[in-house]
């Protein structure tokens, strides 16, 4: 099976590529990247006026499965992840039952095996049942196929905890990613602390209770000269913190999602609860913090932390309903719109962002379009306009922050393994 | 005219309507404030309409304000109190809202313990919605009948000082206070130990202070706040005695301010915890009659909610 795809607009920062030019796919890798390829292929694709990115790394994604199949499935949510452009997704370890055994990362193993579409990467938890009381045998996921772990949507409270999980990471080369939020400081906040809590008569998250704990764990991945990754930077401080660790030398990376740097604490003020997530939508200056982050180099990645949840947990009172919105369908266009189309970032800054980074932090095999890679790449309109509407979803659940946007970016090819999905 | 200034099916809370609009109910409050000293104290204006009062917390001076308030414009009124714990594994409260709406009510009047609770159910029903408080978030008829009152009392809000004095972070009293008198151009400052201030309420256009008797200074109003220990999750909040000591409003206390300060609280009064009985039974003190000024707020907020509704409808088949 070849594959040709003609004239697109290539770009692979790996290979410090963006121009024009073709790519034959040869049995499910990428063969040949040059201009005018003269070959038979079986099926050949005009990509002309179109870019082509490498097919998107997710990391941060809940799938639900196994626990919650009424919210997503490894099936939809991996449907969901090509329709938006994205080929490999990690998958956070907050299922029922936790990853935190070989015996539930085999059980995960098996439900990919026979139904995921996307390449499904596993992120198992640091500590058993993710309640921070006593640490998982982190050798033996790693061993049966983790490529990282998190306690993701709780923090290790305890330092000592912390340390010992910091350590085995390193010694075992898996990347530790830290859900940075001390409970006892966001103290079961809804919406971020400040005029906005006020005004809605809510509960609020501070800041403190992210960065903080950002501060905490950078601090012990510093002593213990340990990689970390940060999950979902949502404010100003956590970016200034950051920064400095990594002109400390620090082996610190982190995410951040598409809505905050689209949204504000704003958006809630109508007390929609596809707004409310955890961390909250903050203030204007930590968006703005989050956009110069990501174009200085601060914010490594971009990852959706998509969060499917039903509607009947989502359509209640504000204060009832579940923490969390969906992204994987949205979150190329949302970041064409907000971050290449404004000039804060380059195609070749997106496709870091959203696509070689998350895999060079997972070290896994994706993220590029060198010759003899696996031939997972996007294609995209990236000038047509496209309106965010519930029916359209793939996802089992709807619950997005952007639902009657109008984005731009279109997805208009997604190929997985050299095959157009 | 009249029905041009307001054209909302709802009344969910103070933050989101104009100084005309809020205006305009307390002078309709005006009108409807006589009925209330006829012998035959009804209206018709709401004949055949049904009101529903769906209470999710305890409250009785709310809901029986409500209730004589839509009896005295000929509505019928039907009353519902449910257990908030039963909320949780029972009905939904869409669901609810719509099989209200579904026995062809016409307006609910809602108590909820969730902010927000009003502003969601008004999105899914197409019956009028009335706010009588949600969470901490607001209770605009609260405010409006402490605004009808300081009007009667002081002639004017534009540029009078109100002090509102309690736990200004857990009140959806001050909160729809603040809103409605700034709106209307009074000066108000709030006053409260530290931690009973939100961050951000300067930001609402009030000033801040933790000193009483600076409060208390220059004042032409003060609206004392009931002090809910009784919903005290974190046993942060101050001793009862010593909160007297420092904010209880006393006869001594009141030497210092203005002669002729009006004196206003919510209810229900812990008497000698917010304020002494002297003041709360003294000449300054207003509290009863917010009670019958509720009455006439109301009337004017369901009037007028209902009849907004109407129009909205009749467009609609219009259309």
């Amino acid at each position: 099976m070849k594959l040709l795809i003609k004239s697109g607009r290539v770009i692979d920062p790996a290979n410090k590529l963006d121009e024009v030019c073709d790519i034959l796919i040869e049995s499910g890798k990428i063969s040949k990247v040059a201009k005018n390829i003269k070959a038979a292929a079986d099926k050949t694709i005009d990509a002309a006026g179109k870019i082509v990115l490498p097919g998107l790394v997710d990391m941060h994604v809940h799938l639900r499965e196994p626990g919650r199949e009424d919210k997503e499935t490894v099936s939809s949510g991996t449907k969901a992840a090509l329709k938006g452009g994205v080929t490999s997704v990690l998958a956070m370890p907050n299922t029922n039952p936790a990853m935190d055994s070989t015996e539930n990362i085999k059980l995960l193993q098996k439900i990919i095996k026979d139904s995921a579409k996307a390449d499904v990467f596993i992120c198992g938890a640091i500590t058993k049942g993710r309640l921070g009381q006593e640490l998982s045998d982190i050798k033996a996921l790693k061993k049966q196929g983790a490529v990282a772990i998190s306690d993701d949507g709780a923090s290790v409270d305890s330092d000592k905890l912390m340390e010992e999980a910091l350590k085995l990471s390193r010694d075992e080369g898996l990347i530790l990613i830290s859900h940075a939020e001390d409970k006892a400081l966001s103290n079961k906040g809804v919406v971020n602390l400040g005029l906005t809590s006020t005004r809605l008569g809510l509960k609020g998250i501070s800041k403190e209770s992210e960065y903080k704990r950002v501060a905490r764990d950078v601090e012990l991945a510093e002593k213990l000269k340990s990689p970390i990754h940060i999950a979902h930077v949502s404010c100003k401080e956590s970016v200034e913190i950051i920064a400095k660790a990594k002109k400390r030398g620090a082996k610190v990376t982190c995410e951040t999602a598409p809505h905050y740097f689209s949204l504000t604490e704003e958006a809630v003020l109508n007390y929609d609860t596809n707004m409310k997530m955890n961390p909250p939508l903050r203030g204007k200056e930590d968006l703005e913090a989050i956009r110069q982050g990501l174009k200085n180099g601060t914010i490594d990645a971009i990852a959706s932390d998509h969060a499917p949840h039903t509607e009947n947990e989502k359509d209640i009172e504000f204060e009832r309903a579940e923490f969390g919105v969906t992204g994987l369908e949205t979150e190329l266009a949302v970041a064409i719109t907000e971050l290449v189309d404004t000039g804060l970032l380059s195609l070749s800054g997106l496709a870091e962002k959203m696509s070689l980074n998350p895999a060079k932090i997972l070290k896994i095999n994706k993220g590029t379009l060198s010759v003899g890679a696996p031939a997972d790449l996007v294609i995209v309109d990236p000038d047509k306009e496209w309106l965010v509407e519930k029916s359209a979803f793939v996802s089992k659940s709807k619950n997005s922050p952007f639902l009657q946007r109008t984005l731009k970016g279109v997805v208009e090819y997604t190929i997985k393994n050299g095959i157009h999905c | 005219m009249n029905e041009l200034i307001w054209k909302r099916k709802d009344l969910l809370g103070l933050e989101d309507l104009s100084r005309e609009e809020i205006e305009f109910i307390l002078s309709t409050a005006e009108s409807f404030k006589e009925v209330s000293s006829r012998e035959i104290k009804k209206v018709p204006a709401l004949r055949g309409k049904t009101v529903v009062n769906l209470f999710y917390e305890p409250s009785t001076r709310t809901r029986v304000s409500f209730e004589v308030a839509a009896k005295r414009l000929s509505a019928d009124v039907i009353n519902i109190a449910t257990e908030t714990s039963s909320v949780k594994k029972g009905e939904t409260l869409i669901d609810t809202g719509r099989n209200i709406e579904a026995l062809k009510a016409d307006i609910i009047v809602m108590r909820h313990n969730y902010s927000g609770a009003a502003a969601m159910l008004a999105r899914h029903v197409n019956l009028s919605v009335v706010n009588a408080g949600d969470g901490w978030h607001e209770h605009p008829t609260q405010a409006l009948l402490d605004i009808f009152t300081l009007k009667e009392k002081l002639g004017k809000i534009e540029g009078i000082k109100v002090s509102i004095i309690g736990d200004i972070a857990h009140s959806r009293v001050a909160r729809s206070n603040i809103w409605g008198l700034t709106k209307l151009g009074a000066k108000v400052t709030v006053c409260a130990p530290k931690m009973l201030i939100p961050p951000g309420i300067e930001e609402m256009g009030a000033q801040v202070t933790d000193d009483v008797d600076e409060a208390l200074h220059n004042a032409d109003a003060v609206n004392v706040l009931r002090m809910q220990f009784e919903r005290d999750e974190s046993n942060a909040f101050p001793q009862q005695l010593e909160y007297f000591k420092n904010y209880g409003i006393t006869e001594e206390r009141l030497e210092k301010a203005k002669k002729n300060i009006v004196i206003m609280h919510p209810g229900p009064i812990n008497r000698g915890i917010e304020m002494s009985s002297e003041v709360a039974d003294g000449a300054n003190s207003v509290i009863l009659e917010q009670v019958t000024n509720g009455i006439a707020v109301r009337m004017s907020v369901l009037f007028l909610v209902a009849q907004a509704n109407e129009h909205i409808k009749k467009d609609e088949t219009a259309d």
